[in-house]
């Protein structure tokens, strides 16, 4: 697309609106930019903005509006899915020193904070008067809080406590033209469509966040994890159902395999059994009591389905070193491969040893080698698929087997992404786990918003010509997908 | 149990060429609720029955007509319950509950209806099934249009299935109740909501605190010693007249208001007030000017709806700031393009 005003004139109006060294334009600046988590997708993007408030927000979302240049707006630069990937003639906002605390609200548990406030910070903020905000993606001490609204974050803790979206309660955002909108509201509910839940995990393709308030939680009484082995991965995957079945909802319950366990004890030495094929983290939390008889009855269940060995951590100190492998899963994997790629599929979890029977053939078939964490009462997947980005082909034959993975995932009843989001990664997988008409529907919610597609173009849904091409290369079944439709 | 979806596909095809508004119908045990409208029948009654369950994914997938009863009864045979108890109205249907995405006392410790929805499957105003989400707690691809479709109205679109997450039943319950006045009852909520106590309701119906707590035994005892009260006897029937506004405190003829507030607010509007939802759902029995409630209660930060008792000239739900209904228009249209699906039950111009 080209764009209607030369990048000279752009620099000057956005330099009116901005002040000095808040707008960068010179390729060594721009390059920090360039990607975000998933650094193997790079783009250098035209500018970069770099707000102080809302005010200038607006004014530059406004001035890009008239002359139809993209918009992109970007957190902390932690996502995994391409979602803040610049694009050569947009201008991309980064929303970095937007990151005040404005008002922490004891009374009715919520705190309003600025889209550049990182996740871990608003915990902390409230720390001394026994609350904290729950969601905690893997990222959190450098993810913000904005980024964590447009993809909808999770964490280790979302089965029992929800995803980003069950822990805000209001949002402001800047419409494309540049209009301040407040969805939600300090109650409940508010009146109208829920756009809290629709903007929730919109990628930045309907508005960018400028203030969030968050819910808050008093911190549980008592918290304790137990680490359970097994030699078997689909014996630790019936155990996770066992407890779940129960009546127990673990405040988290992750589960490693063989290679991801290695992987984390050479990395992290937090004392994992080397040799187990899986290995269970259950954190339960809840009033002393409660605690106390739920890692009885967590501990029966699972001696009962054979764990190998079962360990309670008896103090604060033994329950961060039980965490610690599990938290370092993805560096330490870094360690062993000169790169990894990290998917994020979600299965019904008795699926869980057919997925896994399938991601090892396919390991072998492609010829890389794969380690899996797995948020194991979600049924959220993390295979880290090892490979060398130096070795020619090879990141396309991951991204291929990477694609596989997901494919399996839509077959098994699940989606292709449970907490990364689709950004540009996964945007040709968008075209399996949906029809045609359904992505049609999505592209008319983002009209509704954004007519002229000017807000993070080219993220999350595809265009129905992007799935054909697509789909050119993936006949299933012997029929062509979309034939109506031109192929080039 | 059948599968109407491609009937009721055809009939909403048929209304999106001869232009005719379509008024969707379930078991009419909210008919009560929303503006009154006019328009052609579309039955939804017939498409019934659970598609999947299966309980220790903690999921259940319905057509929109099943029965809640129906619902609530194969979970329990499990042990497991709408985490965020719906209220029935006589016989409420799975579809008109997500519809008007309510949800009983348990609901600010637990989640409201749309908190719990997974998937669905929809038909548009174009007459088009479509199918979003899925059966799993994780799913970020694509736009949220299964929780945006809770407490729609049916606006958006007719709901055909919808997957929920559902939860373990706690076996352990019991409700205190404290002789105080209501000013005192909103402190105390206050107070216990920054401490970590196993409630799971708290209300006040205008003579006395009801608190329900949930959990083990030892838990439960420890937490009576902390709250103090009477233990109440019936609270079971307690909590589901409540829920059903079964409560004596309904039983006027005064129109009733909804207000949905943050929790600690003080308002003092004229009539009497039910407290629910420790604070943040106050049900309101008042003559009182409409434009009056909704300005006391927007200025604390809510918004409030005329639950029962709707007149012709008061839209039942708490108008929208113009730069809102606008966006909200724009997006009935993308659903709705030729605004047949119940038009005018939310709002008059959606």
């Amino acid at each position: 697309m080209k764009n209607a005003i030369d990048k000279q004139k752009l620099i000057r109006e956005l330099s009116a609106i901005l002040p000095n060294n808040s707008l960068l334009h010179k390729k060594e600046d721009l390059s920090p930019y360039e990607c975000d988590g998933l650094s193997a997708y790079r783009q250098l993007p035209m500018l970069v903005a770099l707000p102080r408030d809302t005010t200038e927000v607006q004014a530059i979302i406004s001035c890009c509006n008239q002359h139809h240049i993209p918009v992109i707006a970007r957190g902390a630069g932690t996502g995994l899915s391409g979602g803040a990937l610049p694009s050569e003639n947009a201008v991309l906002i980064s929303l970095a020193k937007l990151n005040s605390i404005i008002d922490i609200d004891k009374n009715n548990l919520q705190a309003t904070v600025q889209p550049g406030v990182r996740n871990l910070a608003i915990s902390e903020a409230v720390a001394d008067l026994g609350l904290y905000y729950a969601p905690d993606p893997s990222s959190q001490i450098a993810c913000t809080i904005g980024g964590n609204v447009a993809e909808n974050s999770g964490g280790v803790h979302c089965l029992k406590y929800g995803l980003t979206v069950h822990n805000i309660s209001r949002i402001k955002i800047i419409t494309i033209e540049g209009q301040q909108l407040t969805i939600g509201s300090q109650a409940m509910d508010a009146a109208g469509y829920d756009l809290l839940a629709l903007f929730t995990g919109s990628e930045g393709m309907l508005g960018v966040i400028v203030e969030i308030t968050v819910k808050l939680l008093p911190m549980p009484e008592s918290t304790r994890v137990m680490l359970a082995a097994f030699d078997d991965v689909e014996v630790a995957g019936t155990a996770v159902s066992d407890i779940i079945a129960d009546g127990i909802i673990p405040a988290g319950l992750e589960m490693m395999d063989n290679p991801a366990i290695r992987a984390a004890e050479d990395f992290v030495k937090a004392g994992y059994p080397t040799d187990a094929a899986a290995i269970l983290l259950c954190e339960l939390d809840g009033t002393i009591e409660e605690v106390t008889e739920q890692t009885q009855r967590v501990h029966e269940l699972l001696s009962n389905r054979g764990a190998t060995e079962i360990r309670i951590a008896e103090s604060e100190e033994q329950r961060q070193q039980f965490w610690k492998g599990r938290k370092a899963a993805f560096p330490a994997v870094g360690r062993i491969a000169p790169d990894y790629y990290c998917m994020d599929g979600t299965i019904p979890r008795k699926k869980l040893p057919w997925i896994l029977k399938n991601i090892t053939e396919l390991s072998d078939q492609y010829q890389l080698p794969v380690a899996n964490v797995f948020h194991a009462g979600d049924g959220n997947l993390h295979p880290l698929i090892l490979y060398d980005a130096n070795i020619p082909g090879e990141l396309e034959r991951t991204e291929e087997f990477g694609g596989r993975i997901l494919e399996l995932c839509v077959e098994a009843g699940g989606t292709i992404t449970g907490e990364h989001g689709v950004g540009m990664e996964k945007i040709n997988q968008m075209c399996i786990q949906f029809e045609d008409a359904e992505l049609e529907q999505f592209h008319a919610v983002k009209k509704a918003f954004d007519p002229h597609g000017l807000l993070n173009p080219g993220k999350a849904v595809p265009t129905l010509h992007r799935c054909a091409e697509f789909g050119a290369m993936h006949v299933h079944q012997g029929k062509l997908s979309h034939p109506e439709l031109e192929r080039f | 149990m059948s599968d109407l979806g491609q009937l009721l596909s055809d009939q909403i095809r048929a209304a999106f060429t001869d232009l005719q508004p379509l008024v969707i119908r379930g078991n009419n045990s909210k008919a009560f609720y929303g503006n009154t409208i006019t328009g052609q029948d579309l039955d939804v009654t017939g498409h019934t029955g659970i598609i999947s369950y299966e309980p220790s994914e903690l999921v259940l997938t319905a057509r929109a007509g099943t029965k809640l009863s129906e619902i609530k009864e194969v979970l329990a045979q499990h042990g497991q319950m709408l985490a965020f108890e719906p209220p029935s109205f006589g016989d409420a249907t799975l579809g008109g509950t997500i519809a008007c995405n309510l949800s009983g006392p348990r609901r600010p410790y637990a989640g409201a209806a749309r908190d719990f929805v997974l998937g669905c499957r929809i038909i548009n105003g174009k007459g088009e099934i479509l199918k979003f989400g899925a059966e799993v707690m994780k799913n970020v691809a694509g736009y949220d249009v299964s929780r945006l479709m809770t407490g729609a109205m049916g606006t958006l679109g007719v709901l055909l299935d919808i997957s929920l997450k559902v939860l373990p039943i706690q076996q352990q319950r019991s409700s205190l109740r404290i002789e105080i006045d209501a000013k005192q009852a909103l402190n105390l909520f206050s107070d216990w909501r920054q401490k970590p106590l196993p409630i799971t309701a708290a209300c006040h119906d205008g003579n006395a605190l009801t608190v329900r707590l949930a959990g083990s035994t030892s838990a439960l005892s420890a937490a009576k010693n902390k709250i103090g009260g009477e233990q109440l006897a019936y609270s079971t029937d307690f909590w589901q007249q409540v829920r059903e506004h079964e409560h004596d405190f309904f039983k006027d003829e005064r129109p009733l208001w909804r207000l949905s507030i943050p929790s600690a607010s003080n308002i003092n509007i004229e009539g009497d007030q039910f407290i629910d939802w420790g604070g943040a759902q106050r049900w309101l029995l008042s003559k009182q000017d409409a434009k009056d409630i909704r300005s006391i209660v927007e200025n604390a930060g809510g918004h409030a709806s005329l639950f029962r008792g709707n007149k012709s000239d008061i839209e039942c739900f708490h108008p929208l700031q113009k730069n809102m209904l606008t966006i909200q228009q724009l997006l009935k249209k993308a659903f709705d393009p030729q605004q047949i699906l119940n038009p005018g039950k939310m709002y008059n111009t959606l």
